[in-house]
């Protein structure tokens, strides 16, 4: 047999009230998130992640299904008897403590010796580079700052797991993105399993060595980024994750013919009726007489810097968004009115069931 | 610097009216308490304005009527002793029945906790004397809880309860209770309740949980909650009065004596000083207690 995942969630459902009112948070999710890997569960407001890291660190008990640690069935212990440790959205740091009380907390509850509890709790200021603040009252502490003793804290007793609930939300932009370098850097040198929750997609890609994709309480597609990105499972992970032309067409035999009309080639895929998804960064704009190209008009332009994203229309009137990289001089050379020929690039059409 | 003083002059006038109120209010009946005990008791009462310190002695001492031996005033004494043990003990029930209590009902859905409060509040609107005597009838031998007791076959004859210690304790836990009730919940209200699970995460058992993360932070509340309880315990007079009987006074009862019956106000005078002394070092006391540990709220 193969190791076992560090956590598995199996058959979770969780309900909240009962009857009418009843919510189901959770709709028989099963998962596993394998040792000293960063898995990130993504996904829109209200789809369950909270929910599902609740019931891993054992503040909620499923109604039905099991959590295992290590292939080990913990459903029905308490928190303080699983060797896990969340950082919690708010931080939830104890107010009454200096920042090194705060870091030593779990391992004095564990009833740890003094000494330990002292050099693994400089250790652990050292990794998040507080040392200068130990004696510090955590109220005095700026929000980045109190992140970094949040993740110092839960990283003290080695947890096996430690779960990451939107810890990030709360900062400005530029603190986030330095809070995630120093994430990876964390997980990197602890080698500590990361369970993270977002609901930012590019904080999900960038992170994650694999990502959880939910949506009503249930998870749509797990893989690593590339794949999400590259090779989504569904409508909805194409659209929730970057941007995605879809376009209504009929598929038989590897001949795609699409609503609006043209005709592409594919291999394998579903038959029938189904969607076509092609990213905004793999549509080319060709000449409009050029063989194969299918005819649209350009609509719109907007400048991001970078890149232009160019609105257009294809002969029915669908909406197709092209991204094209900016130029040296930012002028793409193109105007509203113009018609256009549009290529999709080759393995970049991805053909999603109805 | 002209301006200041300016300044100055009309702060210290706008605050006159106060400085009246507070002079004539509550300095100057203490100041006449502090003067009739340093003066002889009249024959039938009152004073007789000479200056002596005879009341302050009596306090702790007592002189033999026949051979002018000094002793230890022990009544006196055993007075003092059981109405600080008793006010502490008091305290001590008011607060473990006031936490649950106040845990509850912070933790209640906001729009219920406002009835959940004013039933605590309830018996703040009715007389004390009527609450005591309902406690009263309760507690003695024909009483509610003896009859029930009786009817459900625990015991064969009432206990006696009223006139006990634990009659007393009985009814000043109840008449005191809001008033640990309210600052607790006022403390465990601010308390921020995602810190438990928290401290539950980091592997702290729930006793744990409560002595290191919860007792800690609703401290401010314990110590104006023991406050408000301890104090009004040590001068109460209606309570143990009613609930004591004569034998098990306390010094609100002690004092009450000397201004009636006992007929020596200096007496009376110089045992209300030292109760006010009494208070002023608890209060300095919790106050210094609360001012450590906690450097906030
Ligand atoms: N204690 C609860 N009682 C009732 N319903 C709940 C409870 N907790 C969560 N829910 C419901 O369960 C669903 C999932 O909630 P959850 O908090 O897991 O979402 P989320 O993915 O974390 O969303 P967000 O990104 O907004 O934090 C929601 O519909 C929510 O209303
Ligand atoms: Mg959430």
């Amino acid at each position: 047999m193969s190791d076992p995942d560090a956590v598995e969630a199996r058959h979770v459902v969780k309900a909240f009230g009962q009857g009418e009112v009843a919510v189901r948070a959770l709709d028989d999710v099963s998962v596993g998130i394998r040792r000293g890997e960063f898995f990130t569960l993504l996904g829109p407001s209200g789809c369950g992640k909270t929910t599902l890291l609740r019931l891993i660190a054992g503040f909620e008990a499923p109604s039905s299904g099991a959590i295992l640690l290590d292939g080990r069935d913990i459903t029905a212990l308490p928190p303080n008897r699983r060797p896990i440790n969340t950082v919690f959205q708010s931080y939830a740091l104890f107010p009454h403590l200096t920042v090194a009380e705060n870091v030593g907390f779990g391992l004095r509850m564990q009833g740890k010796p003094r000494t330990e509890i002292e050099t693994v709790t400089a250790r652990m200021l050292a990794l998040v580079r507080l040392e200068a603040l130990a004696k510090r009252k955590v109220a005095q502490l700026s929000g980045g700052q109190q992140q970094r003793v949040a993740l110092a804290r839960a990283l003290a007793p080695q947890p096996r797991v430690l779960l990451l609930g939107e810890p990030l939300s709360a900062l400005d932009l530029k603190l986030r993105k330095e809070m995630q370098i120093e994430l990876k850097r964390l997980q990197h040198e602890t080698g500590i399993t990361f369970v993270f929750v977002t609901h930012d997609q590019e904080e999900a890609l960038t992170m994650s060595d694999r990502i959880g994709v939910m949506s009503a309480g249930r998870i749509l597609q797990i893989g690593p980024p590339r794949e999400i990105y590259t090779r989504p499972a569904n409508r909805f992970v194409a659209s929730f994750i970057g941007e995605t032309n879809f376009l209504p067409a009929r598929h038989a035999g590897g001949r795609v013919t699409l609503d609006a009309g043209g005709e592409l080639t594919v291999e394998g895929g579903p038959e029938g009726r189904v969607t076509v998804a092609v990213r905004p960064e793999q549509v080319r704009l060709v000449a409009p007489d050029e063989p194969g190209a299918l005819p649209a008009t350009i609509r719109d332009l907007v400048y991001f810097g970078t890149d232009t994203h160019c609105h257009l229309a294809l002969a029915d009137g669908t909406e197709v968004v092209a991204r094209l990289q900016s130029s040296a001089s930012g002028d793409p050379g193109l105007e509203p009115g113009q018609p256009a020929g549009l290529r999709f690039a080759p393995g970049a059409v991805q053909l999603l069931g109805d | 610097m002209e301006e200041e003083t300016k300044q100055a002059r009309t702060g210290w006038l706008l605050s006159a009216p106060a400085l009246a109120i507070l002079l004539l209010a509550a300095s100057g009946p203490l100041l006449v308490v502090l003067v009739y005990s340093f003066l002889v008791k009249g024959q039938y009462g009152g004073v007789i304005w000479t200056f002596s310190t005879e009341a302050w002695f009596e306090v702790l001492f007592t002189r033999d009527i026949f051979s002018d031996e000094v002793t230890l005033a022990d009544a006196h004494l055993a007075i003092f002793w059981r109405s600080v043990k008793l006010s502490l003990m008091t305290t001590a029930i008011a607060f473990a029945v006031g936490f649950p209590t106040a845990w509850f009902i912070a933790t209640r859905p906001p729009n219920r906790r406002a009835l959940w409060l004013f039933l605590i509040t309830i018996p703040f609107w009715t007389n004390l004397l009527i609450r005591t005597f309902a406690i009263n009838e309760v507690i003695r031998n024909e009483g509610i809880l003896n009859t029930l007791m009786i009817r459900a076959g625990l015991i064969e004859r009432p206990i006696q309860i009223l006139y006990t210690d634990t009659a007393v304790l009985i009814g000043m836990a109840y008449v005191y209770l809001p008033l640990m009730v309210l600052p607790l919940f006022a403390a465990i209200d601010r308390f921020d309740m995602r810190l438990l699970e928290a401290a539950y995460d980091l592997y702290a058992s729930r006793w744990q949980v409560l002595r290191r993360i919860i007792l800690p932070l609703v401290k401010p509340g314990i110590v104006a909650g023991s406050i408000l309880v301890f104090v009004p315990s040590l001068g109460a007079y209606v309570t143990p009065r009613v609930l004591g009987g004569g034998k098990n006074m306390m010094i609100g009862n002690f004092i009450e004596l000397q201004f009636g019956q006992g007929r020596n106000w200096p007496l009376g005078a110089a045992l209300s000083m030292l109760l006010l002394a009494i208070v002023m070092v608890a209060l300095l006391i919790y106050v210094r207690a609360a001012g450590r540990g906690t450097g906030h709220g």
